[in-house]
């Protein structure tokens, strides 16, 4: 029988949910590396017990740990991080010129075909990839130097990449989203990229629609149509049929078009979930009321998902990383709380309940579907 | 023989109980005590000096005989007591958070 392996990175330490395909049983194995913040764990689609952990502290620094037994035991791996030649600046919040400076990992994507091979996006924004299981790390510079690296400027969390899509139909192709920078692809395998943010409209930019700059909080792409992308922007929801080359928004009906979450459906290409937060500022559920909400039509006409998920009092965000879902015929949908609750819903969003309530505030959630 | 203490996650991190016991070849440094210490636990590489600048991260102090010897070079000696072994060499997690 299927089964499903949750991670999930919070402030405090790493936490792996395990259940079987009927997934209303759950095995919670954790904190691993306790005290320290995981901003992302994720599993190779070549190996599913080859894990890769993204460890960090203001204290220590970054970790990289590495796990060949899903997550039963962990060993640290490379974490030197340096920066191709002298990186030069990009803008600081002021508009003055900052030198980069790596700060830590937010994001590791494992190769879709060797179990070694894993890119980091990392903070001062930047793409490193690992051939040898994450033992050394190199810059793939091309991104960094493209032109308008000294231009880019830090979101609130810092000038960080969290984005890294793979195309599973074309390995030279791949896209990032850096905030707030924008999104960027390549053609070449990492070689060349440009920056796709044509179509993006961002009020709190000199230049609403220039070339980079836009908050991109997140993009989610479906495997079998990876020319059609979807974006939860700092403000508005977006689609791309085009790869990136341009995009229109498909806020529609949402209560908000705020938001960091986005994720598609694992069987049904147009169907894609966000969760709505109020504002920019707040950063809370409208009326404090936890709803996902859920586009049958690849956006503009959305419907709120509530059954299972609390409807009054509810204040809790659900960050970029924080949304996952299972390759099931039944396809799972979680998703983890600035609270500390990682919600599942077995049914496409139909009905939710928490697998935990009390974990530390979470970062991320990523599922692997195990035969 | 040199004692090191290292803060409570870096003792898990690197599996050890307790202080560790370094032997320093030539004169005992800031420099020379680090060396020895990541040589012995490839793990630490970077959670006490940046692995490119080598300088200690911000939230870390070195302390020994009751001083403050973060701000000194890296390469001047350590106090006797250390360098003998009589007294440790503390690496000291920032006390933070409120």
């Amino acid at each position: 029988m299927s089964s499903v392996r949750v991670l999930v990175g919070t402030r405090k330490g790493a936490f792996v949910l395990s259940a079987d395909g009927k997934r209303d049983r759950w095995d919670v194995s954790g904190p691993h590396f306790a005290g320290w913040e995981i901003y992302h764990m994720k599993g190779s689609p070549a190996d599913p017990y080859r894990l890769y952990a993204s460890q960090s502290t203001g204290w220590f620094g970054q970790l990289i740990q590495r796990s060949n037994d899903g997550g039963q035991s962990w060993e640290p791996v490379g974490n030197k991080f340096a920066y191709d030649g002298a990186p030069g600046t990009h803008q600081w919040y002021d508009g003055t010129p900052h030198p980069w400076e790596f700060k830590r990992v937010w994001h590791l994507e494992p190769s879709l075909t060797d179990p070694d091979t894993v890119y980091a996006g990392v903070e001062d924004a930047a793409l490193f990839r690992s051939t040898d299981g994450a033992t050394t790390w190199e810059e793939l510079p091309g991104l960094r130097e493209h032109g308008t690296g000294s231009s880019w400027q830090p979101g609130a969390g810092g000038l960080c990449l969290h984005t890294i899509i793979l195309d599973p139909s074309n390995p030279e192709r791949m896209f990032i989203a850096i905030s707030a920078a924008g999104a960027f692809r390549t053609d070449d395998g990492a070689k060349t990229w440009k920056p796709i943010n044509h179509g993006l409209h961002s009020q709190h930019i000199p230049d609403p629609d220039a070339e980079v700059g836009h908050c991109v909080h997140h993009v989610a792409m479906h495997g079998a149509r990876p020319e059609v992308l979807y974006m939860q922007k700092h403000w508005d929801v977006m689609r791309s049929d085009n790869a990136g080359d341009s995009w229109q928004e498909v806020s529609g009906n949402l209560p908000t078009d705020f938001g960091f979450a986005i994720d598609v459906h694992a069987h049904e290409p147009e169907t894609i979930y966000v969760v709505p937060i109020k504002s920019d500022s707040e950063h809370f559920p409208p009326d404090g009321k936890l709803r996902v909400y859920r586009s049958r039509a690849g956006g503009n006409e959305w419907e709120a998902l509530t059954k299972g998920l609390p409807q009054r009092d509810c204040y809790v965000n659900v960050l970029r990383d924080a949304m996952a879902i299972d390759t099931l015929d039944s396809c799972g949908i979680y998703f983890g709380t600035t609270g500390g609750q990682v919600y599942a819903s077995p049914d496409a969003g139909e009905n939710w309940a928490p697998i935990v309530r009390d974990l530390p505030g979470v970062l991320s959630v990523e599922v692997q579907t195990l035969p | 023989m040199i004692l090191v203490v290292l803060p409570a996650h870096l003792r898990t991190l690197a599996q050890v109980n307790g202080d560790v016991q370094l032997e320093i070849q030539g004169r005992a440094t800031q420099r020379a005590v680090l060396d020895a210490l990541e040589s012995r636990y490839p793990m630490l590489r970077g959670t006490i000096r940046d692995q490119v600048t080598l300088e200690r991260r911000p939230f870390l102090r070195f302390f020994a005989c009751e001083e403050d010897l973060s701000f000194a070079s890296p390469d001047a000696p350590l106090p006797d007591p250390v360098a003998s072994g009589k007294e440790p060499f503390f690496i000291i997690g920032a006390i933070a958070g409120g």
